[in-house]
């Protein structure tokens, strides 16, 4: 016999995001929440983040991922916000009924909101499909960095990073600190996939190299790696033949892109953007079903948590109006990518409310404009002197300029075309 | 001389250039002469900082006795000169602390009289009493 309860909102894991919710749904009046979470502690990724950096936009000070996590799980706690700890998500139905396990058996709770908020995963060495034999000393960055941050293991002596995301950057400075040789990072693309900053605090700063247009073409070894071989590429990111060189390392370390957890999100009918690989939304956070809402980095990957705590707070707001209305206006327009632009969202709208439009754009441009075109007409641009795949651009644009007719693109013009 | 530099002060990673004067090969400072690119005023005084003394933060973790978990994280809380980092790591790795351990806790004052504190970032609760661990 499965339990059955009813709970206004039930939010899908306690990391920044589904945190920031629960704080946002509690101001807007939403007092019968539940948070679920499957690690034993709140806080998700952010408990392994040991380094500094966050908080500078939500607290105009810099602290640690656990610090910051820590200001939104003290808000929780003193708010008496219902949360439990050890417990999976085994399903969400379109209908809103959510089946959890939890230490005290299976729970099923309908829902009146749910929010997913189950962040992202890391793409992995079978995703890269890299040739060669299958070693141990292949890890994704987070795996390391749980390894050493969590568990007081080092897993590495001699390293070769594979990817310049930011968690391989990081890991680059932190495998660095303790001990390691960081031989030097190898990115696939012309340009680094990381923030410039990290760039420099995390390589430059301990003398690592980056090489860009490189990737690993085998692995070597049986039990542990004893190393890769690492080629050019063409600009089809194709390897160039005789550029093979071989590197002698235990650990190869994988900081190759992160993907929304969204396995919860599809069995309940939720339709995703190919671009983002998280739901399509629209300007509330509302998925395709309707009362399923998401955000953070299981809607879209972001660089920076500060903006992931602010898209859930902007969330909440509409799902609590949502829970005690019943409904949200209609959102009957679409969004889409212009000219160099990667991914964009919401992808619908209303038109007739104020708006913030996050978007990506394709490759680094230089002395641009970000506009948006709603039925042929500009009606929103932001110049940018450089903007960059790695940083996430955001537009707050009222609805004073824009019409409840016809779909918005949103696109980046360059001087020089 | 001219100099490119990206700012680390905040995320938008300012591509800051600046012409500068090099300090006499003796003493004295540098004397900056402009600096473009930066959006906000902190990235002038990053530029000054790292042509004079250029400083970071590092963040560790420490063992913990008789917690929930092994390890406490912690951080500098405030830049060290960059030279004085892997000293500060060497400095860090002797010492543990015994759980209950509330963030913020300072693990050690003034480290080498460089102004920074080394203090925790995480609260690691004491083991329970049935030896519970999971």
């Amino acid at each position: 016999m499965i339990e059955r309860r009813s709970v206004d909102a039930l939010i899908v894991g306690g990391g920044p995001a589904g945190l920031a919710a629960a704080v946002g749904l509690w101001n807007n009046g939403i007092h019968d929440i539940l948070i679920v979470e499957r690690e034993k502690h709140l806080g998700g990724i952010l408990r392994q983040c040991i380094h500094d950096g966050f908080g500078l936009t939500q607290f105009g000070m810099t602290l640690s991922g656990p610090e910051y996590a820590r200001k939104y799980i003290d808000d929780v706690v003193r708010m008496g916000i219902p949360f439990i700890t050890n417990t999976t998500v085994l399903s969400v139905s379109p209908s809103r009924i959510v089946t959890v396990a939890s230490p005290d058996g299976m729970i099923r709770y309908e829902a009146k909101a749910v929010i997913l908020t189950m962040g992202c995963r890391e793409r992995t060495r079978g995703a890269l499909a890299i040739p060669g034999e299958r070693p141990t000393g292949v890890f994704t960055a987070g795996v390391a960095q749980a390894y050493i941050n969590l568990y007081n293991r080092m897993p590495a002596r001699e390293v070769i990073i594979l990817g310049s995301g930011d968690i391989g950057m990081i890991m680059a400075r932190r495998l660095t600190l303790e001990g390691a040789h960081v031989q030097a990072v190898f990115e696939v693309m012309p340009y680094p996939a990381g923030l410039p900053r990290n760039v420099e605090q995390c390589l430059n700063d301990y003398n690592i190299p980056l090489y860009l247009s490189h990737t690993a073409t085998k692995i070597h070894g049986s039990d542990r790696l004893t190393g890769v071989t690492i080629s050019e590429v063409d600009a089809d990111m194709k390897p160039i033949p005789g550029t093979e060189k071989d590197y002698s390392c235990d650990t190869l370390i994988l900081s190759v892109g992160l993907i929304p957890e969204n396995e919860l999100s599809l069995e309940a009918g939720v339709k995703l953007d190919p671009h983002t690989r998280g739901a399509y939304v629209d300007e509330h956070y509302m998925t395709n079903i309707d009362g399923i809402f998401a955000a953070g980095n299981v809607l879209h990957v972001h660089d920076l948590v500060d903006y992931v705590s602010l898209e859930a707070e902007r969330l909440a707001a509409y799902a609590a109006s949502y829970i005690k209305n019943g409904s949200l206006p209609p959102c009957p327009l679409p969004v889409e990518c212009g000219e160099h632009v990667g991914h964009v969202l919401p992808q619908r709208i209303s038109g007739t409310s104020d708006i913030q439009v996050s978007l990506r754009v394709r490759e680094p441009l230089q002395n641009c404009r970000i506009v948006v075109m709603q039925d042929g007409l500009e009606v929103f641009s932001r110049r940018m002197r450089k903007a960059i795949p790695a940083e996430m651009i955001q537009l707050n644009i009222p609805a004073s300029k824009l019409s409840s007719q016809g779909g918005l693109t949103v696109m980046a013009v360059c001087e020089n075309e | 001389m001219t100099r490119e530099y990206t700012c680390i002060m905040c995320p938008n990673g300012c591509l800051i250039e600046t012409e500068y004067d090099p300090a006499p090969a003796s003493e004295g400072a540098p004397v900056i002469r402009s600096v473009s690119g930066n959006l906000c005023p902190r990235g002038a005084e990053y530029v000054l900082q790292e042509l004079t003394d250029p400083r970071r933060t590092i963040a560790t973790s420490i063992p913990v006795t008789g917690g929930e978990l092994p390890l406490a994280s912690v951080r500098l809380t405030a830049p060290i000169p960059k030279d004085r980092i892997m000293d500060a790591m060497a400095e860090i790795r002797r010492y543990k602390v015994t759980a209950p351990v509330q963030a913020g806790t300072v693990v050690i004052h003034d480290i080498f009289g460089l102004g920074s504190d080394v203090i925790v970032t995480k609260t690691v609760e004491a083991i329970e009493p049935s030896g519970k661990t999971e």
